[in-house]
């Protein structure tokens, strides 16, 4: 019990980070009309991809010999970058359609 | 110092992923919103790369894997994004996610193996084990869900389903997360194997979460995993202390969540009846009772669909997803201009979820130059039908069907529909008789007003548009 009390209290800051992100993405996209939805979706998808940020900390950390870590590792960065720019790309390719031509 | 303007890039990130969100929310901005948060994103990465240090005050190392693995991802990312056809869009956001997904699994799985070195060492690992995990099972969910989502999309995975499903996921689930959570807190070099079959299960689980889900509902399904992915990124935020991970992760699992949500009341129908209902699934029964009390249909033959068109005063177009695998767009527009100089009023009726996925006949249309005031959303299109005298619908077919709105036990019952036998006079033009994606009969084609005009979308409308030049 008191490990977790201890916890919560460490990483206050985090927990309050994710609430109110919680409530910020729910605000954010609060009103989105339904055309854009699957844009959204794909914007959505890219944004995620910053998850590619601790595939490079995991192996730029890796130790040289340690050859798992670096082949995961590798591995992981290819596929965080893969969703980052294929995420990005395709839907600024979704969204090059909307734009309004007079 | 250095490490002060990587927290200053990773506020950028977190400012212009929050803002890019906003603005991709608004048509008017959304394209600006995207590059910004690609921007936000770019910085990110650059300042990890270069300026991040561990709580020992190392650098990176492996550079040349890490700028390998970014130069191969961006030159296969950039060129799948970029080949890729519109119809294929929603497969390739399912692609994408998966892989996002996998990077979380993987991250997790590097760190349990830097950790079980330390086992035993008297340390203990109970937070950063819970995270790792969390990380773990949801990656692993949300690239197996990802990979059987483009699978069904593109038509490799057929939707399979048996009884007991549901409550066998569940079990499944049930027993992850208790193994999950005796490992967090009685974790040995012992007993650390039990980790990979957490990941063998949640991998297992993800296919089973997504098989029994029919195909149409594979947009929801795609968001829902999306927000998935994010909450994986988010545990690396925690793992990390990364405030930028954690802001973007978390970020897109609520936005995700509730555009989920929103995409299934664009359908009327609840999340928890798209998970379960299995769509398509179990209704093949009901659908081929239909069939047999279809009755006949009539034909209609180019020339005389010529005339009732350009003889009408409004022709209302109702797209679907026939429409883009023809790649009909453009044929379309001309029929639309040639009837409109003809002095016909064509509007097109788009249905929010015609196609495979949301806005995607508005993306189609829009590529073919086809202004956006003639596009009318179902409400509006729905009041006009009244007074318009030919309705053609292009490959659509279960946005149209009146048992959604007529028959309690058809799968799609309560789904809003475009009330096109309102009309006067109903052109449906398919490659043939094939019941739509949801797999069942149609009853608006057995209806004395409706005509049938069979073959593929885009020669029959080059045909039209040749035969009304002519009349």
């Amino acid at each position: 019990m008191e490990y977790i009390l201890n916890f919560i209290n460490n990483s206050q800051q985090i927990i309050y980070i994710v609430i109110l992100m919680i409530f910020l993405g729910i605000e954010v996209i609060g009103r989105v009309p339904s055309v854009l939805h699957t844009p959204l979706m794909s914007g959505a998808n890219a944004i995620h991809g910053v998850v590619i940020i601790g595939a490079i900390i995991v192996m730029g950390k890796a130790a040289d010999t340690n050859y798992t870590a670096i082949g995961l590792g590798f591995l992981a960065v290819v596929l965080g970058t893969l969703n980052v720019v294929g995420g990005f790309v395709v839907t600024d390719r979704m969204l090059e359609m909307f734009k309004k031509k007079k | 110092m250095e490490l002060n303007i990587l927290t200053i890039c990773y506020l950028i990130g977190s400012i212009t992923f929050i803002l890019g969100l906003k603005m991709l929310s608004n048509p008017a901005t959304a394209r600006k919103g995207n590059l910004i948060a690609a921007a936000g994103m770019a910085i990110a990465i650059a300042g990890t790369i270069f300026l991040y240090k561990d709580e020992d005050g190392n650098g990176l190392h492996n550079y040349a894997f890490i700028f390998g693995g970014l130069a191969i991802g961006t030159l296969v990312g950039f060129l799948a994004a970029k080949k890729v056809k519109m119809t294929a869009m929603p497969e390739m956001v399912s692609l994408f996610n998966g892989m996002g997904g996998a990077c979380a699994g993987l991250i997790s799985l590097i760190e349990f193996g830097r950790i079980s070195n330390e086992l035993g060492s008297g340390k203990s690992f109970h937070g950063t084990l819970l995270i790792i995990f969390l990380g773990l099972i949801i990656g692993s969910v949300s690239f197996a869900g990802s990979m059987v989502a483009w699978g069904k999309l593109n038509g490799k995975v057929k939707d399979f389903s048996f009884p007991g499903q549901q409550i066998l996921n569940t079990i499944m689930l049930f027993i992850m997360v208790c193994i999950a959570g005796y490992l967090v807190l009685n974790i040995t070099p012992a007993n650390s194997y039990l980790f990979y079959i957490i990941l063998a299960g949640a991998l297992f689980y993800g296919i089973m979460f997504v098989l029994p889900i029919g195909g149409a509902d594979m947009p929801v399904v795609i968001s829902l995993l999306n927000s998935f992915t994010g909450v994986a990124a988010a545990c690396g935020g925690f793992l990390y202390n990364n405030k930028v991970m954690l802001t973007g992760g978390i970020l897109v699992g609520a936005a995700g969540t509730l555009l989920t949500i929103l995409m299934c009341k664009a359908m009327n129908r609840s999340l928890l009846n798209v998970l379960i209902g299995s769509f398509g699934g179990g209704n093949k029964a009901d659908a081929s009772q239909q069939s047999a009390s279809g009755g006949t249909y009539k034909e209609i033959s180019i020339s005389d669909s010529a005339m009732v068109m350009a003889y009408a005063n409004r022709v209302a177009i109702v797209p679907g997803y026939g429409l883009a695998v023809a790649q009909a767009q453009h044929i379309c527009h001309e029929l639309e201009k040639l009837l409109d100089e003809k002095g016909v009023e064509v509007i097109y009726a788009i249905h929010p979820v015609a196609g495979r996925m949301p806005g995607h006949m508005n993306v189609l249309l829009a590529e073919a130059d086809v202004s956006y005031d003639k596009l009318l959303e179902m409400e509006d299109a729905n009041d006009l039908f009244k007074t318009t005298d030919v309705v053609l619908i292009l490959g659509a077919n279960d946005v149209v069907n009146p048992a959604a709105k007529n028959d309690p036990a058809s799968p799609i019952y309560g789904m809003p529909i475009l009330e096109v036998e309102l009309a006067k006079n109903v052109i449906v033009n398919k490659r043939s008789m094939k019941p739509g994606y949801a797999g069942i009969e149609n009853a608006l084609f057995f209806q004395p007003k409706t005509s049938m005009l069979f073959g593929d979308a885009k020669g029959v409308l080059q045909q039209l548009v040749s035969e009304i030049k002519s009349l």
